[in-house]
């Protein structure tokens, strides 16, 4: 792989991005788009899918086939272009408040029925284009605008969720490790069925500023210190991690996808051999 | 199922269904809603067959969302549902108006609302068809009173979203859904199919927005020949973020309104049935519409001198077309079940004429009778 070969899949006449200095989106980006130059992915033949929030802002900067769409619905729309096309790679780019809120109930049935899509979350802990808001992944007692007190929720595990809802890969990594993010990625598109990234970014603008973190590499410092690499072999989703973040691929199986299952179904009816 | 120029005994919502497929339609999804489940029910059973896909979704908001993405995708698709369905549905519905992209919603009318009266007709959505999402937009509704009408009314739905590249509603109602008919459905070469229109300039040079001069851009398919973006925010022709651009902003929100207006005379469409020297001129459409036909024939056995408007597109209002038609009627009646939804749009059109306006509506999920139009229009001469 050639230095910097992954450029051409951006449309650099689209630069700067708009997120903020220090912003861990910008790395999780480039860690996807090392992933898709990896496995030389055909830009007309691969689609984008962002919805809202700063995680939407990836897209219209990439160099194939994007499309933006309404607040946590994007696996809804990307779920309609890979079941009549299932040619096409279709990756989504989506926040904390897209999958584990709003959209949260798409997230489980996109992973339950096993279409093969590759969903990567972005998380940052906040609502950072609203100006930082708590999300449901925004850790307890923590604080943001709308949590001025400290947050009184108890945030919760997304990778366990999608991992219970039948996501067929589950793996989590950091912005602080964008190779290892992007490995992860990487066999997330390779990998047949629904999976699920959790990429670890963080907020310095918001949610930085508000707990008490005097700089982006404080906070990523801070992340880095916390994780611990697992394999699935030996991770389960239930284990005490005490405050540890696990990182690396959580579950893998191979169950049947669902635009493969429906292909078999077309052939079997059109031979008459009606079910 | 769909032997064609054979006699069938067909249900509204199978020939919607039907209509579907004939048009092209080859991605559906779904959800349970009575009384809109049998569209789906149809759909499960004969797309496969045909290579198309069907899926019933997790919700009524997934269901529009993926119909939108299959047909960003190149596939034309659609969805239905009732009530508290489209309700859900009116987010990514103004998605598909902004983004230009061609799908059909079908709307078995229901009482609502709320739960309201699930099994029951009514046609109390037609405003929430008009402005039911937020913002500034057209849209296309058309509504059936047949069950031959179901498959015609569904197969030009498919072909004003394509042609036009926006979302086409069909309001159609628990009764014209349930009802049973006889029905011959026409041969597939009787049938005019639209395809939407495609880019032939070089993929350096598309502009996914850029207007050709007849106000509809071309549209290219998601994965063939051009690269292109898409956005909820206000976009540029390029299709890019274009949210503190006022000239832009206003260019879109007049291009949305005038892609509709300026091809009026493909869109309308009303049936008129003796209204030509009709003293009493009834306005109606959908299953009331069936009623307000026996009504008139009633009167004229009578000897009155009543006659028919129906409205077979209802959005954009044929304004034009009922003003004509109200022009030399001393009496006009807006028939509807509902509290009088389109009471503002038959004034605003009858404006300056000497006729005088009446209404019989009742929201209560019966049908209205025959005999009480037939009242109505007795007490008016």
């Amino acid at each position: 792989m050639k230095k910097n070969s992954y450029k051409k899949y951006l449309r650099t006449h689209k630069l700067p991005h708009i997120w903020c200095p220090g912003c861990g989106h910008g790395i999780i980006l480039g860690a996807a788009l090392r992933a898709m130059d990896e496995l030389d992915l055909d830009p007309y033949k691969t689609v984008a899918v962002t919805a809202i929030g700063c995680s939407a802002r990836t897209n219209a900067i990439m160099n194939c086939n994007t499309i933006q769409t309404t607040h946590g619905r994007s696996l809804t729309f990307a779920s309609g272009i890979k079941m009549v096309r299932p040619d096409l790679t279709v990756l989504l780019f989506v926040g904390d408040g897209d999958g584990a809120a709003i959209g949260g109930n798409h997230l489980i049935h996109a992973a339950r029925r096993n279409v093969d899509l590759t969903t990567i979350l972005l998380n940052n802990s906040i609502y950072g284009m609203t100006g930082g808001q708590y999300s449901p992944l925004t850790p307890y007692q923590k604080t943001a605008s709308t949590s001025p007190y400290g947050n009184l929720e108890q945030d919760f595990d997304v990778c366990k969720l999608a991992d219970a809802a039948g996501a067929s890969y589950v793996a989590r990594g950091i912005a602080h490790d964008p190779r290892h993010l992007s490995r992860l990625i990487r066999n997330g598109i390779e990998h047949k069925g629904f999976s699920f990234i959790e990429a670890v970014s963080h907020c310095p603008t918001y949610y930085g500023r508000r707990n008490k973190f005097s700089s982006p590499f404080e906070i990523m410092r801070w992340i880095k210190e916390k994780s611990v690499r697992v394999k699935p072999e030996n991770y389960n989703f239930s284990q005490d991690m005490d405050e540890a973040i696990p990182v690396g691929v959580l579950s893998k199986r191979d169950i049947p996808e669902f635009t493969d299952e429906y292909r078999k179904l077309v052939e079997k009816l059109q031979k008459g051999d009606e079910a | 199922m769909n032997p064609e120029n054979k006699v069938q005994f067909l249900q509204g919502n199978e020939a919607c269904a039907l209509g579907a497929i004939a048009a092209g339609v080859r991605f559906f999804g779904g959800y349970p809603i009575t009384p809109a489940t049998e569209i789906a029910e149809v759909m499960a059973r004969e797309l496969p067959k045909l290579g198309g896909v069907f899926v019933q979704f997790e919700d009524e908001i997934a269901s529009i969302g993926a119909v939108i993405g299959a047909s960003v995708a190149g596939t034309k698709a659609m969805t239905a549902t009732s009530g508290p369905g489209f309700s859900l549905k009116q987010e990514n519905l103004g998605y598909a108006i902004h983004v230009q992209i061609p799908c059909v919603v079908i709307n078995v009318m229901r009482g609502g609302p709320s739960t309201g009266l699930p099994t029951l007709p009514s046609q109390s959505d037609v405003m929430q068809a008009r402005w039911g999402t937020h913002g500034d937009h057209p849209i296309i509704a058309l509504a059936p009173n047949s069950v031959r009408e179901c498959f015609d009314l569904t197969v030009r739905a498919v072909n004003l979203s394509e042609r036009f590249r926006i979302p086409v509603i069909i309001l159609s109602d628990a009764i014209i859904g349930h009802v049973r008919e006889k029905v011959t459905l026409p041969k597939k070469e009787e049938l005019l199919l639209v395809e939407r229109k495609k880019p032939t300039v070089a993929p350096e040079d598309y502009k996914p927005f850029e207007d050709d001069g007849t106000g509809i851009p071309p549209m290219a398919n998601l994965g063939e020949d051009y690269l292109f973006h898409i956005t909820s925010n206000n976009y540029d022709d390029e299709g890019f973020p274009a949210t503190n651009d006022h000239e832009i902003a206003d260019r879109r929100a007049k291009s949305l309104k005038n892609k509709i207006e300026r091809y009026r005379n493909e869109i309308d469409d009303v049936d008129l049935f003796m209204v030509e020297d009709a003293e009493v001129v009834i306005v109606a459409y959908g299953s009331t519409s069936r009623s307000a036909r026996r009504a008139v024939m009633m009167a004229r056995e009578q000897g009155i001198k009543a006659g028919l408007f129906r409205l077979k597109t209802i959005w954009p209002f044929p304004y034009e077309h009922l003003k004509t038609a109200a022009e030399s009627a001393n009496h006009l009646i807006l028939v509807e079940m509902n509290m009088s939804q389109l009471d503002s749009e038959v004034r605003s059109a009858t404006h300056g004429l000497d006729t005088r306006l009446h209404g019989l509506h009742q929201s209560n999920g019966m049908l209205i009778t025959p005999y009480q139009i037939y009242d109505s229009v007795k007490g008016l001469v």
